[in-house]
């Protein structure tokens, strides 16, 4: 059936894309447009209900709120391992929110009530000129601009309208691949690699092959797009659903099927009983990290220090597409990097608690920023792979939480990167958000999980069986009720072979008793 | 009375014998494959074989268990629960653990009518009605669990069928391994060896059942 649906595809998938409308005929878009915003009204006077469409996703709000833990999510409101948190540090880190001028945390972006404040552009852009600038609040550059020695020229705002089409990899990926600031440094498994990846990044978005846009599987209907790792589909049940049905899932069984594995041999029926404990990805995805982009495994903010002494001897890490990635910055820290990274494996039902500001935390252990739920004896649960970030961050000494700190504001005099204050950059960000900051800072250790989904493997480099079943197999660390081929019945073992070895020595004993008993009867 | 060559074990048994003893060396093979002892077999190989082999051979034992009640058969696994009869059979304990060594002979001669003697049949006897069934009935569980075709409940699980499995495995282990044994026991480990591969052994029949065989199943008659 995936042949058929793949054939399909290939075939019909480039007229599915073709639009009925030449935008680069409409009056409305012949321009010139001074600002985004500008675009963004000749935009809506046909596509009148896009602004409200967006203004909703949660790409609209940075909001979630946890249909089961309650837990007030998305980037407005939780904490990270990386650069921590948006608030108070606007409008570095809505550069990345899917509207225009939101300098305010606590404010509601201007794009909730202003139609012509949401960015049609930075997803629906084709010609790769539209860039939010990082600093921006979501804009653009609209003059010329010069940054370490380079000079960056605005984007023809007319060209880029008149150009518009449906989201490509690019258009996500200038967002979701720099998530914490740089390449692939948060998700592990999104980055810029899967621009134009080969068939050894990711099976399907290959660039020769089914080059599958992300919307294909993360399916929308009115700019609402499946797929959260706030609340994952950890097991779907549902598979493909009733022939020609719709569905809102970006689950690989929402095209593969529950019994997606060979039915005619052994081992693809016992796989299609693997697929109830253990998610597609633990064997489907042995790597993250592929195609030359590394992706951060560690961050230590405990590090920073103005005058850079602390990483004087660390070295840069060189990555496989030959760029160097920093080991040391003074005002963030040291930094390590990994690529083609074995997965942390865990049980997972799709829950993710945040540990935010309001959490009580033991400094003593490995604080975990966000708790993934799940267990082999909750039978929504499956083993998932993920990338476990380690960090070391600030914390309250006093209240025992995790702490927000103002890290960016060039001309402000309490951020941390300019600064290197840590006390004045923890109190500005912790008031801005309304939050008790005892004035006691230090440092825990942290872990983050980000489940891993892309840079799936072709079906011949999956995991083989001995990869878990084995001694010192990948799942080994893992509660589980049984497995065969661990090594995880030691007691059993031994006396088994115990009880095989005495045999043997009696039957030998017995056999040399004969052989004695026959020369003396002979002497 | 007087020796003759009568063929004892019907094509029928040496082929339910050698494909037996096949199957049970691969299964043990593969099993412990799975288990993790060794790992001189792909794992994905493993599991296809134990599991193609393993329904291979239960297709047989139906047809064995089959075979044995309609010929009667099964007579020769019957133990004789009369004490008399029991001290033969401890005769025969009696010989492998003391007598073998003084170079007595066995005190047991095959009949016609019996052919393994009564600690043999005891033993066989036992495998039959408590050891395969343990391995089979475990493994069925074990299997038709990770098809999806039942689901093991928490006091019966997977785990506990499979340690059972295991224990079963290695009882069949030390079973192999003295019945090996055994045929070097007596005249010669050939001796032992070839009436399971051409069906014949030197059996001493009375006239009666020499002229029995004659008249009505002269091709049992080797000599």
């Amino acid at each position: 059936m995936i042949r058929l649906q793949v054939i399909f595809f290939m075939l019909y998938g480039p007229i599915a894309f073709a639009s009925t409308a030449d935008h680069s005929k409409f009056d409305e878009l012949a321009g010139p447009f001074a600002t985004g915003p500008d675009v963004t009204r000749a935009c809506i006077e046909c596509h009148n209900q896009a602004a409200d469409e967006v203004r909703h996703s949660i790409h609209g709000t940075w909001e979630y709120t946890h249909p089961v833990t309650g837990q007030q999510l998305g980037k407005r409101h939780a904490v990270n391992a990386f650069c921590g948190n948006v608030v108070s540090n606007e409008p570095r880190c809505t550069s990345c929110h899917v509207s225009y001028d939101w300098r305010d945390m606590n404010q509601a972006p201007p794009s909730a009530t202003d139609d012509s404040k949401v960015d049609c552009l930075v997803c629906h852009d084709t010609t790769g000129r539209y860039s939010k600038w990082p600093s921006g609040a979501g804009h653009p550059i609209y003059k010329p601009i010069t940054k370490d020695g380079k000079t960056h020229h605005p984007a023809d705002l007319a060209e880029v309208a008149q150009n518009v089409g449906l989201p490509s990899r690019q258009n996500c990926g200038a967002c979701h691949f720099y998530g914490g600031g740089d390449d692939n440094v948060k998700h592990g498994d999104l980055s810029s690699a899967l621009v134009s990846p080969s068939r050894e990044v990711d099976i399907h978005m290959d660039k020769d092959g089914l080059n599958f846009s992300c919307s294909e599987c993360h399916v929308a209907s009115g700019h609402d797009w499946a797929g959260s790792h706030y609340s994952l589909m950890a097991t779907d049940k549902e598979g493909t659903g009733k022939p020609g049905q719709r569905r809102d899932s970006a689950s690989c069984e929402s095209c593969h099927g529950l019994e997606p594995h060979s039915k005619t041999r052994i081992s693809g029926l016992n796989l299609n009983q693997h697929v109830e404990r253990i998610a597609c990805e633990t064997c489907h995805i042995p790597a993250f990290a592929k195609g030359g982009v590394a992706t951060k495994t560690r961050w230590d903010w405990s590090a920073v220090d103005k005058s850079g002494e602390m990483g004087r001897d660390i070295e840069d890490y060189l990555q496989g597409n030959g760029e160097h990635r920093h080991g040391y910055l003074r005002h963030k820290g040291i930094f390590e990097y990994g690529e083609n990274v074995t997965p942390h494996y865990a049980w997972f039902n799709g829950q993710i608690e945040y540990t935010n500001t309001d959490h009580k935390i033991d400094p003593q252990q490995i604080v975990e920023v966000n708790r993934i739920f799940g267990g082999p004896q909750d039978p929504e649960s499956r083993i998932w792979p993920f990338k476990r970030m380690t960090g070391r961050q600030a914390y309250d000494k006093v209240n025992n939480n995790l702490v927000l700190t103002q890290v960016w504001g060039p001309t402000t005099d309490t951020a941390l990167w300019t600064n290197f204050d840590w006390s004045k950059a923890i109190t500005t960000a912790m008031q801005t958000a309304g939050k008790p900051f005892s004035g006691e800072y230090g440092f825990v250790d942290t872990y983050m999980y980000w489940p891993i989904n892309h840079m799936v493997a072709a079906k011949d480099e999956a995991l083989g069986c001995a990869d878990c079943h084995a001694e010192d197999g990948r799942l080994q660390a893992l509660e589980i009720p049984y497995m065969p081929g661990t090594g995880k019945t030691p007691t059993l073992d031994l006396l088994s072979l115990l009880a095989v070895i005495a045999t043997l020595a009696g039957v030998f004993g017995h056999a040399l008793f004969r052989m004695m008993a026959a020369v003396t009867r002979n002497d | 009375m007087a020796m003759h060559k009568v063929r004892v074990f019907s094509l029928f048994e040496r082929i339910w014998h050698w494909s037996q003893a096949a199957s049970i060396f691969i299964l043990i093979f593969t099993g412990l494959a799975i288990h993790g002892t060794h790992d001189w077999i792909d794992y994905e190989t493993a599991v296809t074989l134990h599991s193609i082999v393993a329904v291979a051979l239960l297709v047989l034992w139906a047809f064995v268990t089959f075979w044995l009640f309609t010929t009667g058969e099964l007579r020769h696994y019957i133990p004789n629960l009369t004490i008399k009869c029991q001290k033969t059979l401890l005769s025969v304990a009696r010989y492998y653990a003391y007598g073998i060594f003084k170079g007595e002979h066995h005190p047991y001669q095959k009949t016609i009518l019996r052919k393994h003697n009564p600690l043999q049949g005891v033993s066989y006897l036992m495998l039959k009605i408590v050891v395969f069934p343990v391995i089979w009935i475990t493994g069925i569980l074990y299997l038709l669990s990770s098809l999806g075709v039942i689901e093991l409940s928490a006091y019966l699980s997977v785990g506990l069928v499979a340690v059972i499995h295991t224990i079963a495995t290695v009882v069949i282990i030390m079973f192999v391994i003295i019945h090996v044994y055994l045929l070097t026991t007596g005249h010669s480990f050939k001796e032992h060896l070839m009436p399971m591969i051409n069906g014949r052994d030197r059996i001493d029949l009375t006239k009666e059942q020499y002229d029995y065989l004659v008249c009505n199943d002269p091709e049992r008659l080797e000599d």
